[in-house]
């Protein structure tokens, strides 16, 4: 666990020397205060619905970004043979990898806090469903980062690793729609894979373990099988 | 400054060797990098690991890293299986790798605080520590640069810095002064003798003078295969066959009359006639220059050379023998 921690900080440490985690935040917090006071001022309405559906859409486009340089900037470097001559295990450097991208979104989804705190003076709010929102966001943020980092783990090119992340990413987050055209009796499925439902019911304050499962599952679950890719050395 | 760096102790071991290979092959698909290699380091030593490009030496490191599996066979470092107890094997290791790869955007300092929080290195100690590696290696003006911006030769000295900053039982070098300029290969030469008097060492390398300076043994593998171990001069000897060079007034005889008289010898292998460069004064008129070369098994010659001379009445002016070099050892045995 410590060598988890000591990666996290170093990769913490080089996003905020380059421009990629500033533009990614930037990017976020610009889109969704613009919604979020379009909604507000035109609408007139005191929800978190619409800033919570654009969320996943811009986590689809953003967590790429913050992901793509992580394991595929070590191959290309040759730098992971040298990280991997010290004390640490492959788990432990997927998994600081991680948390570090992890961190960054969660960094930008701090100033977004102000909505919720805004509309409880402007009317009445329901904390339940913005605490399970908040929660559902930081679930959707670590499964998209793992789906990315998994892409990254098989790639020594950044862009690979990005079209890789997006070619994970967008089936799941557009099944729940291709659903519709099937019969009724074969919906379940593909409605269960889609990532965004499952953030959907957290938004409405519900907080169903299904849904938890669903997200932890495909977390770990890419973040190990991008460990067993890193095992995989001879391949380059 | 050294000696506070890297102690003289090997805590994990006991008195068995500090490097066991066994039997050790690698395949990659179908193609056989290395064959039942098997040798063994004892504490102290400091190996050249000689070879020709491809002939299986970074293979051999990363077998022993950890970095690659073997297909067959075993290996121990400290006394840790490699592949079984990675982590505590990684723990007793000092590695440069091949061109040192660092991430380009950190700093000399950043790295190395990054690998002293990750090996766990005391936070009391740290700072003396991360300043006594740099002071050895000499990083005190580049320390927060940025590491792509620095020569070869100095980011060559930041990983052996960073190799050495947890006091490593053993030393990995992957062909450290590849791409250096003279005056840097002469300074990381003293240090790796240097560090050679505290630690055991494996220098991984093509380099042949880079081992007549630094090893106390050598270890040379051609197509997987060791073939020859010993120390360098002992190797010399016994698979290059001594050489000698005669400067020789042969009166009414011409060169290739000499030649062919000295062919004749019992022992000989070559003759050959030299050119008369370098030798200092200028040899008198009528002077030759021969270097003879004995068969491997044959180690001294003089007696017959002289005899020779005195026979034909021929002024012998000079007979001396050069030592015979890795480097006859090496194209010896690795050429195909």
């Amino acid at each position: 666990m410590h060598g988890t921690w000591v990666i996290a900080r170093r990769e913490l440490a080089s996003y905020s020397a380059a421009p990629v985690a500033y533009v990614t935040v930037t990017v976020f917090l610009g889109v969704v205060g613009y919604a979020f006071f379009g909604q507000v001022f035109s609408a007139g309405e005191t929800s978190l619905r619409d800033f919570f559906a654009l969320c996943p859409r811009l986590f689809l486009l953003l967590a790429p970004a913050l992901t793509m340089r992580l394991l595929a900037e070590e191959r290309r470097g040759k730098t992971l043979e040298v990280l991997l001559a010290l004390p640490i295990t492959e788990w432990e450097v997927v998994l600081g990898k991680h948390l570090a991208a992890l961190v960054v979104l969660a960094v930008a989804l701090l100033p977004t806090l102000a909505y919720p705190l805004a509309l409880s003076q402007l009317g009445e709010l329901d904390w339940g469903p913005v605490t399970a929102g908040y929660l559902g966001l930081l679930l959707l943020a670590a499964t998209y980062l793992a789906l990315g980092l998994l892409a990254s783990s098989w790639t020594s090119s950044q862009t690979l690793a990005l079209v890789g992340a997006l070619a994970l990413s967008l089936p799941l987050y557009v099944v729940g729609e291709l659903a519709e055209l099937l019969p009724p009796s074969q919906r379940e499925l593909p409605r269960f894979l889609d990532l965004g439902r499952h953030f959907d019911n957290l938004a409405r304050g519900i907080v169903d373990s299904r849904d938890l499962v669903y997200y932890l599952t495909l977390t770990f679950g890419c973040l190990f099988l991008a460990t067993r890719s890193l095992e995989q050395r001879e391949r380059g | 400054m050294i000696q506070r760096l890297l102690t003289d102790t090997y805590p994990a071991a006991g008195a068995g060797p500090m490097v066991q290979v066994r039997k050790l092959s690698k395949h990659f698909g179908r193609v056989q990098a290395l064959r039942e290699l098997t040798f063994e380091l004892r504490r102290g030593e400091v190996l050249g690991f000689l070879g020709p490009n491809g002939a299986g030496k970074t293979t051999t490191l990363r077998l022993l890293t950890g970095y690659l599996r073997p297909t067959s066979g075993q290996a121990l470092v400290a006394g840790y299986d490699v592949h079984e107890q990675s982590l505590e094997v990684r723990r007793q290791l000092g590695v440069v790798s091949e061109d040192t790869p660092l991430s380009p955007e950190m700093t000399p300092l950043e790295h190395l605080q990054f690998v002293a929080e990750l090996r766990r290195i005391d936070p009391r100690a740290r700072e003396q520590r991360i300043g006594d590696a740099v002071e050895v290696c000499g990083l005190f003006d580049v320390l927060t640069r940025a590491t792509g911006e620095l020569s070869k030769g100095l980011r060559q000295r930041v990983g052996l810095a960073l190799a050495l900053l947890h006091d490593p039982a053993i030393l990995l070098l992957d062909e450290p002064t590849s791409g250096l300029d003279p005056n840097q290969i002469r300074e990381l030469r003293e240090l790796i003798r240097a560090i050679g008097r505290h630690k055991t060492v494996i220098l991984s390398t093509h380099v042949l003078s880079e081992v007549q300076a630094t090893c106390s043994r050598v270890l040379i593998i051609s197509d997987g295969e060791i073939v020859a171990d010993g120390e360098p001069h002992a190797l010399a000897a016994q698979h290059a066959g001594a050489s000698y060079q005669l400067l020789v007034e042969g009166g009414h005889e011409d060169g290739a009359a000499i030649v062919a008289a000295l062919r004749g010898l019992p022992g000989v292998e070559q003759v050959a006639l030299a050119p008369l460069v370098g030798a200092g004064a200028m040899p008198p008129r009528g002077a030759v220059s021969v270097s003879v070369r004995a068969l491997p098994d044959r180690t001294d010659l003089r007696r017959e050379l002289f005899c020779c001379a005195r026979d034909h009445g021929w002024v012998l002016l000079e007979l001396h023998r050069p030592p015979a070099t890795l480097e006859d050892v090496f194209r010896r045995l690795t050429a195909d």
